[in-house]
């Protein structure tokens, strides 16, 4: 390529589409960072309270955060170098799938794509990133939730895929920003049975992607049952508060599609400042609502069988096979 | 001259020169002598191959080769982009062969045999017609069984391994040569041009041909259930054998089906995508099931190879679909996603098995259950079996991820309410996908955790070492081809779109890729920009942070109250495979012991518990073993025939005498 070339694709790229969307993404990575840990913290505060807990309060997650923040990881000898790449590697990809979801507002780069097949395989490279520092230090109780964990995700991929197939029907693409679109301008999709169908499989696919119960119990502490604990067991300091933050991120950026897709109202879609706080503002409300609802069932759920799981993905599989083939033959 | 004829009589040259210099070098400067000149004839058929995807002609008629006729060499675009796939692996190969091969390895016969199947690869694209291509195939077939063979003197393993893929792949040249005979007696030509318009794809001879040709493509490319040699050959092929093998020569396979579907027969019936779209996910689905639970490390890249190629075809199948049925753009798609599919495939497997191989040559061990910690001692080798690894999850942004997006876009774009076949076909190829591809993710990291990660399993493992300088080199070269494809596919996807006759598919924005058949585009290179940049981020705050707190040193880990030093704690392959292993006990039938040894003190106090577990294959037990034991019985049959008598034999021909004077008088 000639440099001519590259100066005629980069002064094409940054043109003010561009630019408004790039700012755009890094407010949703910084709203989804401050957000991420409130949101944890409601739901494990609405849990608390259900169980009949006093609760450590909405801000404990942050505090955890600050405090594992500013201490100083352990490395055990015989690990490589990836236990500190590693956790580095999650919070980014949790950070590159919060900008690409549209939390605030569905605008499209022209460059880089909101494809939700991208936005999936992102989320798998978090996955691996977890899985691998489960194998990294050698240790029993790190390979069994690697093991668990990969066998999840793996069973979990048919879903995922067959519900964004299922999603980009009525919009004709797998763009996000298009499918959103299309659900403003149509509400009636929202309710069809087939876009019921699919939000219902990817919701299930939501709770077993970021470990909640019934799939995984996030604040176990038997480390036979545990899935994703298990993983982090070895990791400390530093290490550990990118680990959570990752994962608080992912779930944030997941709850936060769902949400939008069940109820796109308030997305904005044009870069204009009032449209994008009034996202943010509808976002909290929405995130709080799904958050507190999915803490609420967290009560009254136990963990299933690791063998049972399978079943219920399965069925979340099938679920989204509907959602599909209805979208063809129904309509 | 055209470049392309040219570059066709240069390969017969150089391999001849390879074969010279393996023959008449001394010992101590074969390796050198005749890797370079097995490199150059891999790079010539690369530059061929690309010049003739490019659009370049050229034509090389053999006269009186064989007595039938001419053999005709004369690439178009596809055969010029297998062409090209089978030189660069092939270069890439021969680079690593100079440093690896050692003993029999790098004997005379070995380094000959490694320039004809360079040459049969790079020539079965390269026929326009029928007679050069079955026997460039044969060359191709006769010279890796040789290869596989190398070490049969010292491991008893190798010979039944050569056996099994002396007869599957002789079983391919079979079919292929009564589908070709079949096309080549009703057009009344064997040249591929006559044969294209002679015959038309929905007749009784169209139908019968498809079938044969796709079987023998089939077993040429281990796809399922024709794939039980790839587990028992590529194991035991010295690796850089295995890496050709299974990174271009099973390639050939989808090469004579999309031959076929596109060229000698193209625009045929509806049922010929379908059973492709079926066999190519069956292929996929048993391919990685296998490999997810397989603990020998080149045999689950063989079994990943089933999967890869599964998936091709699979990816084939659904263009000639679409095609057929009102969806011509995804269906373009679809057929490229083919074409990307297999080059990504031959980059990492190229990489994975030259890695493998760097693996076996330091620690003597294949097995993954005694493997461990090789990242510390070979950071080369882990650094590029990890990018090539994350190649075949098809994790962003690697060569994987783009063909498999540029897949599924086929996939969702094709389906429309008119169509309910399609409607149903579509869907169920995505959960096949899908499916794969978590599967693959969980092989992958199972490969590489268990591997490198972790603490070493075994004494060979603890004692491992970095490989020379052209095998580090060559396995490099690989895995920076699996993130370079990634990165900037736009260009290669636009002219691998004019080989299989899509249009519109052409490069945007940071040379990614536009589908503007299905509205989609996808631009790699920005998606990375991105990444590094919340990466960057990420990392500059840590880095600050760890100016304030260093990072800690310490013996052990923790494990939830002290590890014990024994690495046998840790999980091994195996055990990382079992709870799939359960969940689909049904298709997989392991068979398990497990022997409790009891003290004396009734059941309740064990003494021993000895576990073992044994996986065969499924098809293998259902279906080849007792057409071989009907065969055997056949065979001692046609023994009590033969009992070597002289008055027997006397017998026999008299009657035959007899038979023939009365056949001939009456």
């Amino acid at each position: 390529m000639t440099p001519a070339a590259v100066s005629a694709a980069v002064s094409a790229a940054v043109t003010g589409a561009t630019v408004s969307a790039t700012v755009l993404a890094v407010l949703q990575c910084a709203v989804a960072v401050v957000v991420a840990p409130l949101l944890v913290g409601t739901m494990r505060q609405v849990r608390a309270r259900l169980e009949g807990r006093a609760g450590p309060g909405v801000l404990q997650p942050w505090r955890d955060l600050r405090k594992l923040a500013t201490k100083a990881p352990l490395q055990a000898a015989g690990t490589t170098v990836l236990s500190a790449v590693l956790p580095v590697v999650l919070l980014a990809s949790s950070l590159v799938v919060c900008a690409l979801v549209p939390l605030l507002g569905a605008a499209a780069t022209p460059l880089v794509p909101d494809d939700l097949f991208v936005v999936v395989s992102i989320l798998l490279v978090g996955s691996v990133a977890v899985a691998l520092l489960g194998l990294d230090a050698g240790t029993a109780f790190g390979g069994m939730g690697s093991s668990r964990h990969m066998m999840i995700t793996a069973l979990v991929e048919p879903t995922v895929l067959v519900a964004v197939y299922a999603l980009s029907v009525p919009a004709g693409g797998s763009a996000l920003s298009e499918i959103v679109a299309t659900r403003l301008a149509d509400p009636a999709v929202i309710a069809s049975p087939v876009s019921v169908l699919a939000v219902v499989a990817l919701a299930v696919v939501v709770l077993a992607e970021t470990g909640r119960l019934p799939v995984d119990n996030p604040s176990t502490h038997l480390e036979l049952t545990m899935v994703h604990e298990a993983m982090v067991l070895e990791s400390s300091g530093r290490d550990l508060a990118w680990l959570e933050l990752g994962a608080w991120l992912r779930l944030t950026a997941l709850l936060g599609l769902v949400a939008n897709l069940v109820v796109p109202w308030g997305v904005a879609t044009t870069a204009s400042a009032g449209a994008v706080v009034l996202g943010a503002a509808t976002l909290g409300a929405k995130l709080t609502v799904l958050g507190g609802v999915l803490a609420a069932g967290e009560v009254l759920l136990a963990k299933v069988r690791l063998f049972k799981v399978p079943e219920l993905l399965a069925g979340s599989f099938v679920l989204a096979f509907l959602a599909v083939t209805a979208s063809y033959l129904v309509v | 001259m055209t470049g392309v004829e040219a570059g066709l009589l240069s390969q017969g040259l150089l391999a001849l020169a390879a074969s010279v210099a393996a023959v008449a070098a001394p010992a101590r400067r074969r390796n050198v002598l005749a890797g370079a000149a097995c490199t150059a004839l891999a790079v010539a058929g690369a530059l061929t191959g690309g010049a003739a995807l490019a659009g370049r002609t050229g034509r090389i008629a053999l006269e009186g080769v064989l007595p039938l006729g001419p053999l005709v060499l004369a690439p178009d675009r596809l055969g010029g982009f297998f062409m090209l796939l089978a030189g660069c692996v092939g270069a890439v190969v021969s680079v690593y062969a100079i440093g690896y091969v050692q003993g029999v390895s790098a004997s005379r016969t070995a380094w000959c045999a490694l320039a004809a199947f360079l040459l049969g690869m790079q020539l079965v694209p390269a026929a326009a017609d029928v007679l050069a291509l079955l026997s460039a195939w044969e060359v191709m077939a006769l010279s890796s069984t040789v290869l596989v063979l190398t070490d049969h003197a010292r491991r008893t393993e190798v010979r039944p391994a050569a056996l099994w893929y002396a007869a599957m792949t002789h079983l391919s040249l079979v079919l292929l040569l009564a589908g070709t005979a079949t096309l080549a007696a009703a057009a009344r030509s064997t040249s591929f041009d006559a044969i294209a318009g002679a015959v038309r794809p929905g007749s009784v001879t169209g139908n019968v041909a498809f079938c044969l040709l796709a079987l023998g493509g089939a077993s040429k490319g281990g796809l399922f259930p024709l794939h039980v040699w790839l587990p028992r050959a590529h194991p035991q092929a010295p690796s850089h054998v295995s890496a050709a093998m299974s990174a271009a020569m099973v390639t050939m396979g989808v090469y004579v089906v999309l031959l076929t579907c596109l060229r000698l027969l193209p625009a045929g019936p509806t049922w010929w995508g379908v059973a492709l779209v079926a066999l190519g996910a069956n292929s996929a689905l048993y391919g990685i099931l296998q490999a997810a639970v397989s603990s020998d490390l080149k045999r689950l890249l063989a079994h990943s190879t089933t999967e890869n190629i599964g998936l091709a075809v699979l990816a084939a199948g659904v263009g000639i679909l679409l095609r057929g049925h009102g969806a011509p753009g995804a269906g373009d798609v679809a057929l490229t996603s083919c074409l990307l599919l297999l080059l990504s495939h031959a980059a990492f497997k190229t990489a994975l098995f030259l890695a493998a191989g760097a693996v076996l040559h330091a620690t003597g061990e294949r097995d993954l259950d005694l493997l461990g910690g090789l990242a510390a001692t070979m950071p080369w080798t882990a650094t590029a079996f990890g990018v090539a690894a994350a190649g075949a999850a098809a994790l962003p942004v690697t060569s994987g991820f783009v063909a498999e997006w540029v897949l599924l876009q086929a996939l969702i774009h094709g389906a429309g309410p008119q169509d309910r076949l399609v409607a149903v076909v579509m869907p169920m190829a995505v959960g096949a996908v899908a499916l794969t591809t978590g599967l693959t993710l969980l092989t992958c990291v199972k490969a590489f955790g268990t591997a490198f990660l972790g603490r070493p399993r075994s004494a060979g493992a603890a004692g491992a070492h970095e490989c020379g300088w052209t095998m580090r080199l060559s396995v490099a070269a690989s895995a920076a081809a699996v993130v370079l494809l990634g990165l900037v596919p736009g260009p290669l996807a636009a002219s691998l779109a004019g080989a299989v006759g899509a249009r519109g598919i052409r490069a945007v924005g940071l040379l990614g890729i536009d589908l503007p058949q299905v509205h989609a585009l996808l631009d790699p290179l920005a998606l990375g920009l991105a990444a590094a940049a919340s990466t960057g981020a990420v990392a500059l705050v840590s880095l600050v942070g760890s100016r304030r707190r260093r990072r800690e040193r310490v013996a052990l880990a923790w494990g939830c109250g002290g590890v014990r030093i024994s690495p046998r704690m840790q999980y091994t392959a195996t055990s990382y495979a079992e709870p799939l292993l359960r969940v689909f006990d049904d298709a997989l039938r392991p068979e398990r012991v497990v022997e409790i040894t009891a003290t004396g003190q009734g059941a309740v106090f064990v003494e021993r518990v000895r576990f073992r577990q044994r996986l065969g294959d499924v098809v293998e037990l259902a279906a080849y073993r007792p057409a071989l034991a009907a065969l055997d019985r056949l065979g001692a049959l046609a023994r009590r025939v033969q009992n070597g008598s002289v008055h027997r034999y006397l017998t026999f021909s008299f009657v035959a005498l007899v038979v023939v004077l009365i056949a001939v008088t009456l």
